[in-house]
């Protein structure tokens, strides 16, 4: 194989196994929080407790997040030299930052809140799991703002010799297509973490251990999850949809599946591409909903793939279609079960509702496709290019790396994240089945 | 302007190696210091809560070598493609000995993870060592402004170099015993007992070595890149240098033998910033030496744009000093000796 294609198929997959543990500890860390202020405020240890079960799990979860984010920064120069090169002297600056600002701030206070919890008094500790939540939060923003200035390029200008070079340091930071991309994606991390939390209490709930505990994790799991579920539609997955309607057109008609230009576009629920014959098999669609959802105009004319040249469609089409229906199916679902669970953890009916705590225990690793197929649709979406109009993937990797030199690499992060998922899984089901032990058994965390 | 930021990455570059040179070195001696179970066990405490901050100083550095000198993070970076990737698994293996040694109570799971931590930190300090050494021989850099080097070819330091020679290997091994000598003053410093006094003679036996792999290594790079001599003749300040890893060397036998375990780790710590220190100023402009000296990456030709880099001037400076702070605050929260438990 090429190298290009080695690179791409090794930086995608170390990337998308990455983002597996920050969703996760993006989405805990305000719960963290929660459940401390909880703790503080009805002075109710139990909550305390919560707080260092969740503290743990969170500590895993950030350690496999740490080693598999290293090879993310090193990458852009190992693999796509060129890209480097070119797109150094405008991305460099909010990846310099993210070191500087947020992952400082992060490997500091997870000892303190992992470590310190006597040695720094209840205050403290708030705040050491405060920061944290904030540091890891950052370093969403800033690598969401790399991301979306390589979709939407802003405050730059091209140097003699080629390159880019940044002109405005706020149009930078303050891409509104990383505004949008960021209220987006880390709605995303909480509607994991809110599930993750939901589930395990339904777990102790339906296993009949820590039944108590289970229900304190439900409430505030199934109230977060609810608001954040909603919050993936409306607003901010509207807001996306309409900005790609408006700066990537030809990323919209693939992820629709639209291939004629039409006037009154329909919206299709389920179909397969078919990219011989250029059109959707099996359709089902609702009429005119795709022209009403993007332009608020149930006639309005949306471009279809044939209207652009060939060279500038994205590269996998049937792919980037199935990502997006399948993110936006799932996101339909997580209103609907949210929703239900609210409402009947409102009546006092959630606890004894099995067939709905069996949905929401079994439901925990949907969020986690859901992010994932979601920055498919991102990335996928945004080839051919690298920078989006001014960059192309096929020319950004790294020159004299060969294929088979790539290919050593890309088995070697196979065989090593294969054996850490293998290593995370178990510790999860054993912090699991410990917790249960751990919780309300009034140990003291072993704060050294 | 890019002088400046020369200065900034060489100096982060510094408290990387300072302080995850401490990490590596305890992982070194892991197994000299720490004789059963509940001896390394306390090992992994004294660097567990701090580890992952050290480290951070290595993503820092690069990051900021990416913003200010992009071409050279990508020449360099893809050039040394390999040794690099290695390193990435081989920091991959280091945390997951450190974190996850303590999360099982099961003499099998320990003893495996002990190992790991200490095999990675040894070829780590090594491959650091020759890529180090690299920089200093030079690579080979053609008009593109790429090159690549294969792990080895024939071990001789012109014509089609590889990563290793006999040079680089050097570089690896001086890197091997000067963390050791550091492990062990930082393993010192944080245990009482059998543990500190093992650490000390750790310390006082690897002082030979280190001296002898010091001045070995002086007379290579010497050989191997005699130009290095330039920037001492042009601005003669810069001989402090090699007068500051001296008495670094001094002062680590002096506060050992004192039983000043702190001065010895600050010695230590002395030393390592000289070493780098000597290296950076004497390939100063250069950040990147070709074989043929047409094609080196300087601060000049491997700069990012002005606007940008002075930009960072103002950001740079608050992160590093609310970095600071924190990191004040966390060793602080921390100090004081960890203990040898008995429950394992
Ligand atoms: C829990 C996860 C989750 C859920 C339920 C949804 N999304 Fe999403 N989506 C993401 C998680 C996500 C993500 C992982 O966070 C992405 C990838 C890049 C990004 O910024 O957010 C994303 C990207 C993304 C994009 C592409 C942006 C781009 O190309 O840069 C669009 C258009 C949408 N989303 C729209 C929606 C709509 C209309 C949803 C309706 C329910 C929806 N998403 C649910
Ligand atoms: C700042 C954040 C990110 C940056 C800068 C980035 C950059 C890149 C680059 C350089 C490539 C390789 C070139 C290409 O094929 O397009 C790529 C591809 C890809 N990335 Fe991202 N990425 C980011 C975040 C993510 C995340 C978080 C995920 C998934 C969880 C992801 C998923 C992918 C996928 C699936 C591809 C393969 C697309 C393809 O090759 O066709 N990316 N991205
Ligand atoms: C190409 C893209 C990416 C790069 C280069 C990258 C780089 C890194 C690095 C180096 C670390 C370790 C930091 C440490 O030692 O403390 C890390 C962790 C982290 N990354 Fe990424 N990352 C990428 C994608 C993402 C994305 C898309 C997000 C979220 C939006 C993200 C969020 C985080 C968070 C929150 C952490 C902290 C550790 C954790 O919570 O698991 N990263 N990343």
């Amino acid at each position: 194989m090429e190298s290009n294609t080695l690179d791409r198929i090794q930086f995608a997959f170390t990337v998308t196994y990455h983002y597996l543990f920050p969703m996760l500890t993006m989405g805990l860390a305000p719960m963290i929080v929660i459940f401390k202020t909880l703790a503080i405020r009805k002075n109710d240890e139990r909550w305390n407790e919560i707080a260092r079960f969740w503290g743990k799990i969170f500590g895993i979860t950030f350690l496999f997040g740490v080693v598999t984010g290293i090879p993310m920064e090193f990458q852009f120069g190992t693999n796509w030299a060129v890209f480097s090169k070119y797109a150094g002297g405008v991305i460099g600056q909010t990846l310099a930052m993210e070191g500087t600002f947020a992952f400082f701030l992060e490997s500091a206070f997870i000892g303190l809140f992992l470590f310190g919890e006597k040695r720094l008094g209840q205050k403290l500790h708030w705040l050491a799991a405060f920061l944290l939540f904030i540091g890891t939060w950052l370093s969403g923003w800033f690598i969401i703002a790399t991301n979306a200035w390589m979709q939407h390029p802003v405050g730059y200008e091209v140097a003699a010799d080629g390159s880019v070079q940044l002109t405005s340091f706020w149009a930078l930071v303050l891409n509104h297509w990383a505004i949008y991309q960021y209220m987006h994606n880390m709605g995303g991390a909480v509607v994991v973490g809110a599930f993750a939390v939901s589930a395990l209490g339904a777990f102790y709930i339906l296993s009949k251990r820590k039944v108590e505990y289970g229900q304190m994790f439900m409430k505030v799991g199934v109230v977060v999850g609810c608001i954040a579920s909603i919050w993936m539609l409306f607003p901010s997955g509207d807001r996306q949809g309409k900005m790609i309607a408006e700066h990537q057109p030809v990323t919209l008609a693939a992820m629709e599946g639209l291939f004629d230009t039409k006037d009154g576009a329909p919206l299709v629920l389920i179909g397969q591409p078919d990219m011989e014959k250029q059109r959707l098999d099996n359709a089902i669609h609702i009429p005119n909903m795709l022209s009403f959802i993007t332009y608020q105009r149930w006639d309005a004319k949306v471009k279809g793939l044939n209207e652009f040249p060939k060279e500038d469609h994205p590269t996998n089409v049937p792919l980037l279609y199935y990502s997006f229906h399948i993110m936006v199916g799932l996101g339909t679902m997580f209103i609907a079960i949210m929703s239900i669970a609210a409402f009947w953890l409102w009546r006092g009916w959630l606890f004894s509702a099995n067939w709905l705590l069996w949905i929401l225990m079994l439901s925990f690793p949907l969020p986690f496709v859901a992010n994932t197929v979601g920055w498919a649709v991102a990335e996928l979406g945004r080839q051919p290019w690298l920078v989006y109009g001014l960059f192309r993937t096929e020319h950004g990797h790294s020159p004299l790396v060969s294929g088979g030199n790539v290919l050593f690499t890309l088995l070697g992060f196979a065989g090593m994240y294969t054996i850490l998922s293998l290593l995370y899984v178990f510790l999860m089901l054993r912090r699991i089945d410990q917790g249960a032990d751990e919780l309300g058994a009034e140990i003291q965390a072993e704060a050294n | 302007m890019e002088t400046v930021w020369f200065g900034i990455v060489a100096f982060m570059l510094v408290c990387y190696v300072v302080l995850d040179g401490f990490d590596i070195g305890a992982g070194i001696v892991h197994y000299i210091v720490g004789r059963n179970a509940n001896e390394r066990a306390a090992t992994i405490s004294a660097v567990g809560p701090v580890w992952d901050g050290n480290e951070v100083w290595l993503l820092a550095t690069g990051g900021t070598l990416y913003f200010a000198f992009p071409a050279l993070y990508a020449s360099g970076f893809s050039g040394f493609y390999l040794p690099l990737i290695m390193v990435l698994w081989l920091l991959i293996m280091r945390a997951a000995g450190i974190e996850l040694r303590h999360q099982l109570n099961d003499p099998l799971w320990t003893s495996f993870w002990d190992f790991v931590f200490s095999l990675a930190s040894i070829l780590l300090a090594i491959f650091f060592g020759a890529a180090l050494g690299n920089v200093v021989r030079g690579v080979p850099l053609d008009a593109t402004g790429y090159f690549f080097e294969p792990l080895f070819t024939d071990w001789s330091t012109t014509g089609a170099t590889g990563i290793l020679d006999w040079f680089t290997v050097l570089s690896g091994v001086v890197a091997f015993v000067a963390l050791g000598v550091h492990g062990a003053n930082y393993l010192a410093l944080k245990t009482e007992g059998e543990m500190n006094t093992r650490s000390r003679k750790v310390v006082s036996l690897g002082w030979f070595a280190l001296v002898l792999v010091t001045i070995a290594s002086l007379g290579a790079v010497l050989y191997v890149r005699p130009q290095i001599l330039d920037n001492y003749y042009y601005l003669p300040v810069g001989w402090l240098i090699p007068a500051g890893v001296v008495a670094s060397l001094v002062a680590i036998k002096f506060f050992n033998t004192t039983g000043n375990d702190k001065g010895a780790f600050l010695s230590s710590s002395v030393y390592l910033a000289m070493m780098l220190g000597g290296a950076v100023y004497g390939l100063y402009p250069n950040v990147l030496p070709a074989l043929d000296p047409a094609y080196s990456l300087t601060v000049h030709n491997a700069k990012a744009g002005a606007y940008g880099l002075s930009v960072g001037l103002i950001w740079w400076p608050i992160g590093i000093i609310i970095a600071l702070g924190y990191f004040t605050f966390l060793f602080r929260t921390f100090k004081g000796k960890v203990a040898v438990e008995e429950h394992h």
